[in-house]
């Protein structure tokens, strides 16, 4: 082997060989840098009742309102900057979409690794409960346990992380039990090291790979779940609008010409999670040997 | 006087890939003759699959063969359409490879799976495929062939698979059978039956075998002559028993005396130092001079093959034989 | 033979081990068998009632072709698979605890796998999967563990400043010296060698070959040489053990099993080795073990080697042979001692 470079280095270099995926990458951090600089270089803070002016309600894209101010993406039914909305909405939608994409990872992988590692009953417990899972529709349970928990971003972070952990289970589960019949599997266990050294330094590690492929659309089905949940009313509550919830608000506008008001914070919706399937794409890509050159 | 059926010149098979030019085969040259069996003797990463699979235009990009011929009957195969080379293989070069389940197709039965290899060259019914099926297992020494036809790849074991995959090479009684190692997943017991069941085959059909192992035992008693290859050259050829008995390059003696048998048991091994080079990063001159102790400053230019009484070497400085 | 101070201490003993595989009952079938249909069950045995004893710094060469459960047999001893029945001791000590989830107890004994690509995990730095296990058992803290890994990093012939690569920056063999250093760094007693060179080119072979020789001197190292290679074996190993489908056939020291061998199926092995043949013009024939090697889901009943042995009468077919002293070794056949082999 000539390259010396750490695994990690040599990813990087993989990944920049795709225009489109860096590209899609680009468009990811800028973002999440405007989602999580929203309260900073938001022109309004649309969650401040008072800054809102009723007169400038449902203008429509460069519109000058009473202050002097310039609305570039126009004001929704309560007179809120439409711009400032989708930066707070953005931020709320990554936060959201982070948050249970990572939990789920986190709880995902370790039932699955250690299933595939201790094997016999615990494995079939486990296994069959999340086929079980599985085979509910994923916006079923969400609905169902937004329902009952309520508004509220941790109780829609639950939602999400119950509906979706089971995606990561079963990959953690398929690709560990690989890993677990590899000789370093059976060296670690001749040294012996204890059982959790095993599960978390050396099988998890090596299951990363089509891990990272499940979390990258698993954030992006979370942000696009979230959305839904909250355009369906159950999500998130009016005061804090994600995505979702201006795309409800000016639904019943579409038809009669407003249509600023659900198509750009939708344009954001799409834009992100088209970005993030891609950059998936792109890593599944590299990580997958047989498509290797 | 045999007749000459393969003569092989100056070949070199380069692999263009973007770490750079990886020269899997260079100035390779040897003749066979009808009925000859020799064996290509190197260890991995030494070009020996490669200058098989050159021989049947198996080359994929991004390599090709960049220099030299070769000529089957006087046939000159390097340069050939694609289309060409697909007529001649099977039918008068053969392949056997070292796993068996890269021939086989495993959703097909024995029956099906030697019916098409005869239909690649000629159009025969069923029951005639059935009974040249029968006929050439036989030969392999599969018994009960005719029970075992509408068996799938995966109820046999390694060494019947193998058999089998002989069989297909023997299909068309190919002029040439090039046989990649073989033997070497099999266990011993079952390596000696196929070894014998080869070397019957080739006495009885007077085909020429080109043998390709990192076994020299098995060669020794396979080949009658030996061609002994390090990064991707022939370091030295001749009639195999006085090469191993007398080898005149540095390389085939550290070969030999890396062999168990050659000390006493818990005794070293007189090694040889250092790891093979890789062929996509050869050093210069003579490839084996790192790893020489006799290399000296002229070892960095490449040695011209010389040699005298069918013995042929690469090397500034060979050994002397001592043996009378 | 090398002067390494064996004494005649049993170090290793092996009582009665035997280890079947079950194959998994899918649903369908407990189901099946619940409702009355007999439920077939296809138990491999891979190791058969095995006994055997190895004495402080003695070489025990384990030599089978596939199916003879040898790897089974090395790993029940590491500790790695729990035995169906029977128990490994070391110094005395058992191997594995029992329980409902038996683990392995000792780090006295070690292992060393046949593939170095995948014996070492491809994620972790070369350095840290050597110091891992020390550093578990408290043999070096965490601050001391590079000058230990460099240690054994230099004991085993690489280049001590290797510690931060990765496994797929080095070749097969320099990655067997990784995972014998491995091994070493846990200071065992003994050493499971499950055939530690057969995926080695020849030349790296004769290196790993040597160090091991070279190792076994320095640390006293008791070892159990598993490999399908004759002559390997015979070339590292002070007493061998030939194993048939999951039984041992035949133990002895090395010299009487090679050159005297008193079971059939040791003598037919022996004589389906291509021997290097350096007379000109000498035809080879070879003699081969007729048959198929039987699979280990049906061996045949009585002595396991009856189907393909010249030897065999009707006793053969129906009463397991015994390990008995026949010559300077023990084998397992009815007429161990008798039998005229022509050679």
């Amino acid at each position: 082997m000539i390259d010396s470079a750490a695994p990690i280095a040599r990813f990087w270099f993989e990944f920049r060989q795709s225009q489109i995926a860096c590209v899609a990458l680009l468009i990811i951090v800028l973002i999440a840098a405007l989602a999580l600089l929203s309260p900073w270089i938001a022109p309004q803070n649309p969650y401040d009742l008072a800054t809102l002016v009723l007169m400038d309600a449902r203008r429509p894209p460069g519109h000058v309102g009473a202050g002097g101010y310039v609305y570039w993406l126009g004001t929704d039914a309560q007179g809120r900057d439409l711009l400032s909305a989708i930066l707070y909405g953005l931020r709320i939608s990554v936060q959201i979409g982070l948050a249970a994409g990572a939990v789920a990872f986190v709880v995902g992988a370790t039932l699955g690794t250690t299933a595939a590692f201790l094997g016999g009953r615990v494995e079939m417990l486990i296994m069959r409960f999340i086929d079980l899972q599985l085979s509910f529709p994923a916006i079923l349970l969400a609905l169902v346990l937004s329902a009952l928990l309520g508004q509220g971003k941790v109780q829609i972070i639950i939602a999400l992380v119950t509906a979706q952990y089971a995606y990561f289970a079963r990959t953690a589960h398929g690709a560990a039990s690989a890993e677990r019949a590899k000789e370093y599997v059976e060296a670690a266990l001749s040294t012996p090291l204890p059982s959790h050294k095993v599960i978390f330094r050396h099988i998890l590690p090596n299951c990363l790979p089509p891990l990272i492929v499940v979390a990258t659309v698993q954030v992006a089905n979370s942000i696009a779940l979230e959305a839904t949940l909250s355009f369906l009313g159950l999500g998130l509550p009016v005061t804090e609008p994600s995505l979702g919830t201006l795309i409800a608000n000016g639904f019943q506008y579409m038809l009669s010409g407003r249509y600023w008001i659900s198509i750009y914070p939708g344009v954001a919706l799409i834009v992100l999670i088209v970005a993030i399937n891609l950059v998936g794409d792109q890593i599944r890509d590299q990580l997958n040997p047989r498509l290797r050159r | 006087m045999t007749a000459r059926l393969l003569e092989v010149r100056h070949l070199a098979t380069h692999f263009f890939t973007r770490a750079g030019v990886v020269k899997a085969v260079d100035d390779v040259s040897f003749d066979l003759e009808v009925g000859e069996v020799i064996g290509l003797v190197g260890e991995s990463g030494s070009g020996k699959s490669m200058t098989g699979y050159s021989l049947l235009g198996l080359i994929d990009p991004p390599g090709r063969i960049v220099q030299g011929s070769i000529k089957l009957k006087g046939q000159e195969l390097v340069g050939l359409p694609q289309e060409a080379l697909r007529k001649l293989r099977g039918r008068r070069i053969a392949m056997v490879f070292q796993d068996p389940m890269t021939t086989l197709n495993p959703v097909l039965t024995i029956a099906d799976q030697i019916h098409l290899a005869i239909n690649a060259h000629e159009r025969v019914s069923t029951a005639t495929a059935r009974q040249r099926a029968v006929d050439v297992l036989t030969r392999v020494g599969l018994p009960d062939a005719d029970r075992r036809l509408d068996a799938y790849p995966h109820e046999f074991s390694g060494g019947m698979r193998q058999r089998v995959a002989i069989a297909i090479a023997l299909l068309h009684r190919p002029d040439v059978i090039i046989a990649d190692e073989p033997t070497t997943a099999l266990d011993v017991s079952i390596q000696a039956q196929i070894l014998a069941e080869m070397k019957s085959l080739v006495r009885d059909l007077g085909m020429a075998l080109i043998w390709i192992s990192h076994d020299l035992a098995v060669v020794s008693a396979m080949a009658s002559r030996i061609l002994v290859m390090y990064g991707g050259r022939i370091v030295e050829s001749g009639p195999t028993a006085s090469v191993l008995r007398d080898p005149r390059h540095h390389y085939t003696r550290g070969l030999l005396n890396s062999l168990p048998s050659r000390a006493a048991p818990g005794q070293p091994l007189t090694q040889i130092s250092g790891l093979p080079p890789s062929l996509g990063a050869l050093p210069p001159g003579c490839a084996f001079h790192p790893r020489c102790p006799r290399a000296d400053a002229i070892c960095l230019t490449a040695p011209e093959t010389t040699g005298h009484e069918r013995r042929d070497w690469r090397c500034h400085h060979p050994l002397t034989a001592v043996s009378a | 033979m090398s002067e390494v101070s064996r004494s005649s201490e049993v170090f290793v003993t092996v009582e009665g081990i035997s280890r079947r595989f079950v194959p998994h009952v899918s649903l369908g079938d407990r189901i099946a068998a619940a409702l009355g249909s007999p439920l077939e069950q296809r138990a491999v045995r891979a190791v058969e009632d095995v006994s055997l004893s190895v004495r402080r710094g003695e070489v025990l060469g384990l030599v089978g072709e596939s199916g003879s459960g040898k790897s089974t047999l090395g790993r029940m001893i590491c500790g790695i698979l729990v035995p169906s029945a029977g128990l490994v001791r070391i110094d005395g000590e058992s191997v594995m605890s029992g329980g409902r989830r038996p683990r392995k107890t000792t780090t006295r004994v070690q292992m060393i796998f046949q593939d170095p690509y995948a014996s070492l995990d491809p994620r972790m730095r070369i350095g840290d999967t050597i110091a891992e296990g020390p550093i578990a058992h408290g043999l070096v803290s965490k601050a001391d563990s590079l000058a230990y890994v460099q240690h054994w990093l230099r004991r085993v012939g690489l280049d001590p400043d290797a510690a931060p690569r990765y496994p797929h920056q080095f070749s097969g063999g320099q990655r067997q010296r990784i995972a014998i250093a491995r091994a070493l760094a846990m200071k065992p007693d003994v050493l499971v060698c499950d055939e530690p060179v057969a995926s080695l080119d020849v030349s790296i072979q004769a290196q790993i070959l040597n160090l091991f020789l070279a190792l076994r001197q320095e640390l006293s190292l008791t070892m159990l040489f598993i490999s399908h290679h004759l002559g390997v074996v015979r070339h590292v190993s002070d007493r061998v053990a030939i194993m048939y489908l999951g039984r041992i056939v035949e133990i002895g020291t090395a010299d009487a099993v090679y050159t005297d061998p008193q079971h059939p199926y040791t003598q037919a092995l022996l004589a389906s080795v291509p021997q290097l043949v350096l007379e000109d013009d000498k035809m080879v024939s070879f003699k081969p073990i007729p048959g198929e090697l039987p699979s280990p889901m049906a061996p045949p009943p009585g002595c396991h080697f009856h189907l393909r042995c010249t030897f065999a009468q009707a006793r053969c077919r129906v009463e397991p042979p015994v390990l008995r002293p026949a010559g300077a070794q023990a084998a397992a056949c009815h007429f161990a001692g008798e039998l005229q082999f022509t050679r």
